[in-house]
């Protein structure tokens, strides 16, 4: 996957891990290195300290941004990313940036893109983005759709796991276990049920849609290949970006990157590209860590680790489904498993 | 507000969220700081260790170079025989493994002697003149840094050579004459005077003579002795002087079988330096184990590769001819030899003691105010100066660690303090900044990369010549070494900070100026600090 595009000379002091490295030439250092990166969401938004999102969707546009040099337009669902960038008359977008209503934003994609077509503005490129209910929950419909029609658009997810804005309440993107305003940590199963919620990658997937990915926040290089990837393209693609919030999760401002990170590292989280339907890579983990070290720090899986009363078989259940996903793609170099 | 007619129902002009300043949400807000890197607040010269490698790290080398000569004017001796704690201290040994500190050292020494790079004198002529007593590394490394500082300086040395315990104490196989030569000529190319065969007898006559300070760094050159009963006993001699010897090529005849007693550096350096005279048996007799030896680990370890029998637990109870009686000991739970009344008997034609070496302070107890210690070293006070005003001490003869290393950083700490005191003040250092602990980092940036392994001598060469032991890394490794260096508590502008600030709060100041963080908008998440590979951001609370 990215082990072809950012470099080839290995640098051992950072690694191919921070965002820039003056050893590096400007060219394989990160979009979000240069001073020149669009800042698609500039200063002065109202998220949340530490806020995964805002880091997300600045990661996400301004790759797209570069690789499209600058012709693009973005289509916003409702959600926190809207509420805490454009409360009239204040906007933090510094690019060519369209409202849509909770439910609609691929169709409204879809029109966009229709429309430059139909104006010849054929290198116009067109991203919808939305959270995870406005994703997998709300606008599901029209997203599959989308898919199914293949219409020239990039769908981005920006995954933190329930309605933040509303209120921290479930959504179908909502892990076991977790505590929400709408799965209290109370009764004999704390937290939302095992068994249920979607996986939107592979539902993307499945409608053989030409490029499916899922990136994190604690992976620039990984994200920005594969946003760039997916805009030299065309048809229907999606990326699902894992975008931890630390009002609903629970955890410290600071540790944002941190459980993003964790989150990849213990296999919960997969990194991987798909096209047509296939996997083609995966980010293999290269530090393997349990998944304790990933929800001990979260407020919403508190209830897991209280003194005396750890909560055993839960936190094995979701081992399990770590150990389930480091084998269905394979996450772990064989000679380190 | 604008004159403009807005849309239908539109009643504010749309604005840039610039004009909500969320940097009033903060309680703690992100500082850069320099934290000090554990190899350079370990190191006794006091070199800036992480700052010269930044600059290997990117190629280059020859302002690496002049960055370590801040410091250390003998960087080529340096990463030969210094015993490099700064590795020890070292966080990438807690990820990996040290980085290599000495061998990159030891390139950048090497490539400087080979590009004929110089050091500048950076301040004016002061019109002063400073007195050096003894060539040896502490005196070499003050009259270098004092030429820097403006100083006249002229070192005169007993002995017909300069180099000292470099030169008199460690073997060529460790340190080639030709590496040692070519750093002493560059320090006395700056304008310093030597004068050999020349012994200080009398230290007022040296200030009436006209000189404003005076800095004397004899070593410590008697040899330790001890008493055994020895009756028709064949040659006995002392390691200094033998090695003394070795080195003006007057080795005497030692014979096929030689016993070398003690337990230090100097004593596994005897027995090598023994082995490669021809020796058959090259013995060493220690009354304590490995464990308690106060020789380094892979000096007894290459005297052993190279045939040296170490005798543990031993001690020589008498002589008799070729016969050499000892006993047996074992040690008791304070780590002190006890004698068990077993004896062995050994066979040897010569004994060398390398029991330790003492001061000769004769030439001192005549000046007023010098006080000698119990133990045999000069006093000397927080300044390094004596009791005596404007004569001052430094190395082996004062009390100290005894090494290379840490003559060649009292060489310079007295030449600022002779600097400061020339000039009528008093050398007041920077506070050390708080030390940048492996907890600091996030070495999730850092990628895996194993240490550069220095290639060695065969084993047969290195049983039958000086030639030296361990080679040098070529530029490629040197390079591949330095990168492995984690830059603790130093910004080395990964820009990190400047991505993974959700809030655009972090402005980045190009190459070299690094960055600062915009109070205006930053709300304080500490995602910057957390995120920061070298911990040199720091979060701290909001005062007002």
């Amino acid at each position: 996957m990215t082990d072809d595009t950012p470099q080839k000379v290995r640098f051992y002091q950072t690694g191919t891990h921070t965002v820039g490295n003056r050893l590096m030439d400007e060219a394989a250092r990160t979009v979000q290195a240069s001073p020149d990166r669009s800042n698609a969401i500039t200063s002065g938004h109202r998220a949340c300290q530490g806020c995964g999102e805002a880091l997300g969707a600045r990661y996400a546009l301004d790759a797209a941004m570069r690789a499209s040099g600058g012709r693009m337009v973005a289509v916003n669902a409702t959600g926190c990313l809207e509420v805490f960038t454009t409360p009239s008359p204040e906007s933090s977008w510094q690019i060519a940036w369209l409202h849509s209503v909770f439910g609609n934003a691929p169709a409204v994609a879809t029109g966009v893109a229709a429309a430059m077509r139909m104006r010849g503005k054929t290198d116009v490129r067109v991203v919808a983005q939305g959270g995870d209910g406005g994703t997998t929950d709300i606008g599901f419909g029209c997203l599959s759709g989308m898919f199914e029609r293949n219409d020239d658009v990039l769908y981005i997810c920006y995954d933190n796991e329930a309605y933040m804005n509303t209120g921290v309440q479930r959504s179908s993107a909502t892990p076991p276990a977790a505590r929400t305003a709408t799965t209290q940590a109370i009764g004999p199963h704390p937290g939302n049920i095992f068994g249920t919620g979607k996986n939107m990658p592979r539902i993307a997937m499945a409608h053989n849609i030409p490029y499916v990915a899922t990136a994190s926040v604690a992976d620039l290089h990984d994200l920005e290949a594969k946003v760039t990837r997916a805009m030299s393209i065309g048809g229907a693609r999606y990326i699902h970006i894992f975008v931890p919030c630390p009002l609903g999760w629970g955890s410290a401002s600071h540790d944002t990157v941190k459980l993003a990170r964790l989150a990849v590292e213990s296999g919960l989280f997969p990194l991987f590209e798909a096209e047509h339907g296939e996997v083609t890579a995966v980010k293999k983990i290269r530090h393997q860590v349990p998944v304790e070290d990933y929800l001990r720090p979260q407020g919403r899986f508190r209830h897991l680790f209280r003194e005396g009363h750890e909560d055993r078989p839960t936190i094995e259940a979701i081992q399990r489904m770590a150990d389930a996903n480091i084998r269905r793609y394979g996450l772990v170099e064989e000679d380190a498993a | 507000m604008n004159d403009h007619t807005l849309p239908f129902a539109i009643t504010l002009d749309p604005g840039s969220s610039k004009q909500n300043h969320t940097g009033s949400w903060r309680s703690e807000r992100p500082v850069y700081v320099d934290r000090l890197p554990p190899c350079n607040h370990q190191c006794p010269a006091g070199e800036n260790i992480q700052g010269w490698l930044y600059h290997a790290e990117s190629g280059d080398y020859a302002e690496a170079w002049r960055a370590l000569m801040r410091d250390n004017p003998m960087p080529a001796v340096m990463g030969r025989v210094c015993y490099h704690t700064c590795e020890t201290a070292c966080n990438r040994g807690k990820l990996d493994e040290a980085v290599s500190i000495h061998s990159v050292e030891r390139f950048l020494g090497d490539y400087a002697v080979e590009h004929g790079l110089t050091p500048p004198v950076d301040a004016p002529p002061s019109g002063k003149r400073v007195l050096v007593i003894g060539a040896g590394p502490s005196g070499l490394s003050a009259a270098y840094h004092l030429t820097r500082l403006g100083h006249a300086v002229t070192i005169r040395e007993a002995g017909p050579m300069a180099g000292g315990m470099m030169r008199f104490g460690i073997p060529k196989y460790r340190l080639p004459r030709e590496v040692l030569d070519a750093e002493i000529a560059r320090i006395l190319a700056m304008g310093v005077t030597l004068e050999l065969n020349t012994k200080v007898e009398d230290i007022e006559a040296a200030f009436a003579e006209g000189f404003d300070a005076v800095f004397t760094a004899v070593g410590a050159h008697l040899a330790k002795r001890t008493e055994i009963p020895a009756h028709a006993a064949g040659r006995i001699l002392d390691a200094v002087t033998l090695l003394q010897q070795v080195e003006m090529g007057e080795a005497p005849q030692l014979g096929r079988r030689v016993i070398v007693y003690g337990g230090g550096n100097t004593a596994m350096d005897v027995a090598r330096t023994v082995r490669r005279m021809g020796a058959d048996e090259a013995m060493i007799v220690y009354r304590r184990s490995r464990k308690e030896m106060p020789a380094h680990e892979f000096e007894a370890a290459e005297a052993e590769e190279e045939g040296v029998l170490i005798h543990w637990l031993r001690t020589i109870k008498g002589i008799e001819g070729a016969d050499f009686t000892v006993e047996k000991m074992v040690v008791d739970a304070d780590g002190r030899p006890q004698p068990t009344g077993e004896t062995e008997v050994l066979e040897a034609d010569t004994l060398v003691l390398a029991l330790g070496q003492d001061v000769d302070t004769t030439f001192l107890t005549r000046v007023e105010g010098v006080q000698i210690a119990k133990d045999g070293v000069v006093s000397v006070d927080a300044h390094m100066m004596t009791g005596r005003p404007g004569l001052f001490a430094g190395g082996d003869m004062v009390p100290a660690e005894r090494t290379v290393t840490v003559a060649i950083g009292h060489g310079k700490k007295a030449a600022r303090n002779i600097d400061a005191w020339l000039r009528g003040g008093v050398a007041d250092p920077a506070p050390k900044q708080e030390l940048a602990a492996f907890e600091n980092l996030n070495t999730w940036y850092y990628d895996d990369a194993p240490r550069s392994v220095q290639a060695q001598l065969s084993l047969i060469r290195r049983q039958s010549s000086f030639d030296e032991v361990v080679e040098g890394l070529t530029e490629e490794t040197a390079q591949y070494e330095a990168r492995r260096c984690m830059s603790c508590g130093n910004c080395f502008e990964c820009d990190n900070c400047f991505g993974v600030c959700p809030d655009n709060a972090v402005i980045k100041l190009g190459p070299g100026n690094r960055f600062k963080i915009d109070y205006d908008y930053c709300k304080g998440c500490g995602i910057c600090v957390a995120e920061c590979p070298c911990g040199a951001i720091r979060m701290e609370p909001e005062v007002d």
